[in-house]
C-alpha cells in the first residue's frame, strides 16, 4: 500500500517499450510509404533554395553587396543603416565567411518568404473565425515551446538530412509569431472603422484588403521581424541536420573548442540579425507614417 | 401615437421592434413582451434589453431626431435600419421593402446605394487621405476612379475642406474630421442619412457650426435624415420630428413644438424644463384662430423671442400670424407669456 504512494504506478518496462516501439514502427512505416512522395513534394522548394544559394555565392561579391545595400536603402531610407550594412558585409568577406553567410542568407530569406506565405493567410483565418483561433493557438504554443531537437527527429526520419528538412525545422520554429501577430493585428483594428466599412456595404474582401490588412500592417511587420529573428536563431541547430551556412563552423568550433572561430561566425549571425531587424523595423515604421498627427 | 396622419408612405417604417442582447434572446423575449422591465431582465435572466416594442414612421425628406440619454438604445435602434444589428423580433420597412427579408447581396446594395452613415467618433480610415476617405463609398459602389475623384472633390468643397484633400484624418481637428465623415456619407448620393451622435464629440462652438452646415445642406438636398443625439438643444434646433427613447422604449414621437407644449409624461416634462422656450416655441404653436388683430404681422415660424417686440407693441396685444402671405391665426402677448412657462413638472409620475 505504501509502495503505491511512494512509487508512481508507472507502466511496466515491457509495456512501455512496446508502446514506444509501436509508435516508432508505425511512423517508420508511414515514412517508408510516403517519404518519397514527401520528398517529391518538397523538391521544387529544394531546387529553388539551391538556385538561390548558388546565385548568391556565384555572383561577384561587389554586385551582391551593391544589391544588398540597395535593398537596405529601399527598406530603411537611412544612410546610417545602409553604411553599417555594407561595412558588416565587407568585414564578413575579409574574415572569410562570405560563402557561409550567403548560404545562411539564402536559407533565411526562403524560410521567411515561406513563413509569410503560410503565416499571413493562417492569421487571417484565425481572425475571421474564433473556431480557427481556438484550434490553431494551442498548435502554435506547441510549435514555439517544444524543444527543437524533438521535432528534428520525425523531420529527419521523414526527409533525411539536408536542406529541406533543415528549412522545415526552421519554419516550424519561426512560423508562430507571424501567425499570431497577423491575427492580433486584424483583431485590433478599430471597431468603429470596421463598422463604417460595413455600413458602406463593403464586402468581406473589401474589408480585408481595404481596411483590415492595411491597418494591421504594423503588427504584421512586427511578426515578420520576429519570424526572421527566430529563423536566424535556428541556424546552428539547422546545421546539425545538414544545412550549410554559418551554423556549420559554429558547430565545429563547439566540438573542437575553437573560441575565435565560434565567435566570428556567431557575430556574423548577430550582424545579419541586426541588419534584418533595423531594416524591417524602420520599414514598418514608415508604413504607418500616417499616424503622425502633424499637429500639436 | 400622436403623429398627425401623413398621406405619403413613410420612408422608413419600424414595427414592433424588439432587441435583447444575450445568449438566448428568443427564450426571454416572451417575458419582455409581458412587460418585464430592463432591470428585472438583467437581474433574473442576465439579458440586456436593448429595444422594446419600437413603432416609428419616419417621413421622407425630413430630419428625424431620436433622442435619449446614454444607454437608452439610440445606437442600437439606428443600427437596425441598415442591419448592423439584427433584431430579436419585429419589422423594418424601407421604401416598402422588407429589410429583414433581404439576403446578403440585397443588404449590401441597401448599404451601398440607399443609406449612408456618419459616426460619433468619425470612423474614418486613418491610412487614407481625406480625398480617399470621401471616395470610399463610391469605390465600394464600383464607380470608376476618375468619376469618384471628381464627385469626392465636389463634396470636399461643399463641406469647406478644399485644400485638405491630401491630409490624413489624424492631421485634422475633430470638427474637420467630421466634415470628412459628412462628405463621405453625402458622396454616395444615398437618400437616407444615418447620423449616430455625429456632433456629440465636438466642442460646443464647432457643434453649432456643424448643425448649421447640416441644415444648409438639408435645405437643398432634402434627404431623409435620422439624427441621433442626447442633447435636447441640438434636437430642438435641427429636428423636424423628435422621438424620445428611454430604456429602449419610445415614450413620445412628435414634432418638437408638440413635445414642448404637450410632454407625454413626467420624464419628458423634466427633460424639457430647462429649455429656453423663448428661442424654440414658435408663433404657429401659440396662435389662436384668425380674427382681428391690431399689431404688426408676425410669421408663423417666428419664435417668441423674435416676435415679442411686435406683440408688445400691438395696441390690443394681438398680432396676425402669417404664412406664405396669408393670415392663418392671431397670436397674443398673453399666450406667448403663458407658453414661456414650462408645463408643471410632475416628477412623481416616473420612478
Ligand atoms: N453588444 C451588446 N451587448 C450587450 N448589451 C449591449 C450591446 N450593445 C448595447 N448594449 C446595451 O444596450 C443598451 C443600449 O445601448 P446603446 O444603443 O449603445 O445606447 P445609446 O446609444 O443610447 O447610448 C445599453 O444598456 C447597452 O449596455
Ligand atoms: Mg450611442
Amino acid at each position: 500500500m505504501l509502495d503505491f504512494l511512494t512509487e508512481f504506478p508507472s507502466l511496466g518496462r515491457r509495456d512501455l517499450s512496446a508502446l514506444r516501439q509501436g509508435i516508432d514502427e508505425s511512423f517508420r512505416t508511414f515514412s517508408r510509404a510516403y517519404g518519397e512522395q514527401l520528398e517529391a513534394f518538397f523538391n521544387p522548394l529544394l531546387k529553388f533554395l539551391v538556385w538561390f544559394q548558388d546565385l548568391l555565392t556565384d555572383a561577384p561579391w561587389p554586385l551582391v553587396i551593391l544589391v544588398i545595400a540597395l535593398l537596405t536603402w529601399l527598406g530603411a531610407r537611412s544612410w546610417k543603416i545602409t553604411t553599417g550594412t555594407v561595412l558588416a558585409f565587407l568585414a564578413i568577406g575579409i574574415l572569410d565567411m562570405w560563402e557561409d553567410t550567403m548560404a545562411t542568407l539564402a536559407m533565411i530569406s526562403v524560410a521567411t518568404v515561406l513563413c509569410i506565405a503560410i503565416g499571413i493567410p493562417l492569421g487571417i483565418l484565425m481572425a475571421r473565425w474564433d473556431r480557427a483561433q481556438s484550434v490553431i493557438t494551442p498548435i502554435l504554443d506547441v510549435m514555439q515551446t517544444i524543444p527543437s531537437f524533438v521535432y528534428l527527429i520525425p523531420v529527419v526520419m521523414l526527409l533525411g538530412i539536408g536542406k529541406v528538412p533543415g528549412l522545415l525545422a526552421v519554419c516550424i520554429y519561426a512560423l508562430p509569431p507571424i501567425v499570431r501577430l497577423t491575427n492580433l493585428g486584424i483583431r485590433l483594428v478599430d471597431r468603429e472603422v470596421m463598422e463604417a466599412a460595413e455600413a458602406f456595404g463593403a464586402s468581406y474582401r473589401q474589408k480585408l484588403f481595404g481596411v483590415q490588412i492595411p491597418l494591421a500592417l504594423p503588427n504584421i511587420f512586427a511578426g515578420v521581424n520576429q519570424t526572421i529573428m527566430m529563423a536566424l536563431s535556428m541556424v546552428v541547430i539547422a546545421s546539425m541536420i545538414g544545412v550549410q551556412g554559418l551554423g556549420v563552423p559554429v558547430l565545429r568550433a563547439i566540438s573542437n573548442q575553437y573560441l575565435a572561430l565560434g565567435l566570428m561566425n556567431g557575430l556574423a549571425i548577430v550582424a545579419l540579425a541586426i541588419i534584418f531587424d533595423r531594416v524591417s523595423q524602420t520599414y514598418g515604421k514608415r508604413l504607418q507614417s500616417y499616424r503622425e498627427t502633424g499637429r500639436e | 401615437m400622436s403623429d398627425p396622419v401623413t398621406t405619403d408612405e413613410p420612408k422608413v417604417r419600424i414595427r414592433e421592434l424588439y432587441k435583447i442582447f444575450g445568449d438566448m434572446p428568443q427564450e426571454v423575449l416572451a417575458h419582455v413582451c409581458q412587460g418585464m422591465t430592463k432591470a428585472e431582465l438583467l437581474d433574473l435572466h442576465s439579458h440586456v434589453l436593448g429595444l422594446r416594442d419600437i413603432n416609428l414612421d419616419i417621413p421622407a425628406r425630413k430630419l428625424q431626431v431620436i433622442m435619449g440619454l446614454s444607454g437608452s438604445g439610440k445606437s442600437t435602434l439606428i443600427r437596425h435600419l441598415n442591419r448592423l444589428i439584427e433584431p430579436t423580433s419585429g419589422e423594418i420597412w424601407i421604401d416598402g421593402e422588407d429589410v429583414l427579408a433581404m439576403n446578403d447581396k440585397a443588404l449590401r446594395d441597401l448599404r451601398r446605394f440607399k443609406m449612408s452613415m456618419v459616426f460619433q467618433k468619425f470612423g474614418l480610415l486613418p491610412h487614407r487621405t481625406v480625398q480617399e476617405n470621401v471616395e470610399y463609398g463610391l469605390t465600394i459602389q464600383g464607380i470608376t476612379d476618375g468619376e469618384a475623384a471628381a464627385r469626392a472633390s465636389r463634396w470636399i468643397d461643399r463641406v469647406g475642406l478644399s485644400g485638405f484633400e491630401r491630409h490624413y484624418p489624424g492631421q485634422l481637428s475633430g470638427g474637420m474630421q467630421q466634415r470628412v465623415g459628412l462628405a463621405r456619407a453625402l458622396a454616395t448620393d444615398a437618400e437616407i442619412l444615418l447620423m449616430d451622435e455625429a456632433f456629440s464629440a465636438l466642442d460646443p462652438l464647432i457643434r453649432t457650426d456643424m448643425q448649421t452646415i447640416l441644415l444648409e445642406l438639408q435645405e437643398e438636398l432634402h434627404k431623409t435624415i435620422i439624427f441621433i443625439t442626447h442633447d435636447l438643444d441640438e434636437a430642438l434646433r435641427i429636428g423636424e420630428r423628435i422621438a424620445i427613447l428611454r430604456d429602449g422604449e419610445i415614450i413620445q414621437a412628435s414634432d418638437p413644438q408638440d413635445i414642448l407644449m404637450n410632454p407625454a409624461d413626467g420624464y419628458i416634462t423634466d427633460f424639457i424644463k430647462d429649455v429656453n422656450r423663448a428661442k424654440v416655441v414658435r408663433m404657429r404653436t401659440i396662435m389662436g384662430p384668425g380674427g382681428p388683430a391690431a399689431g404688426a404681422p408676425v410669421d408663423a415660424a417666428e419664435t417668441i423671442e423674435q416676435a415679442l417686440p411686435k406683440l408688445h407693441a400691438a395696441p390690443d396685444g394681438l398680432c396676425p400670424v402669417m404664412r406664405d402671405g396669408r393670415q392663418v391665426g392671431t397670436a397674443g402677448l398673453d399666450a406667448a407669456i403663458r407658453a414661456l412657462r414650462p408645463p408643471a413638472a410632475s416628477s412623481a409620475q416616473y420612478s
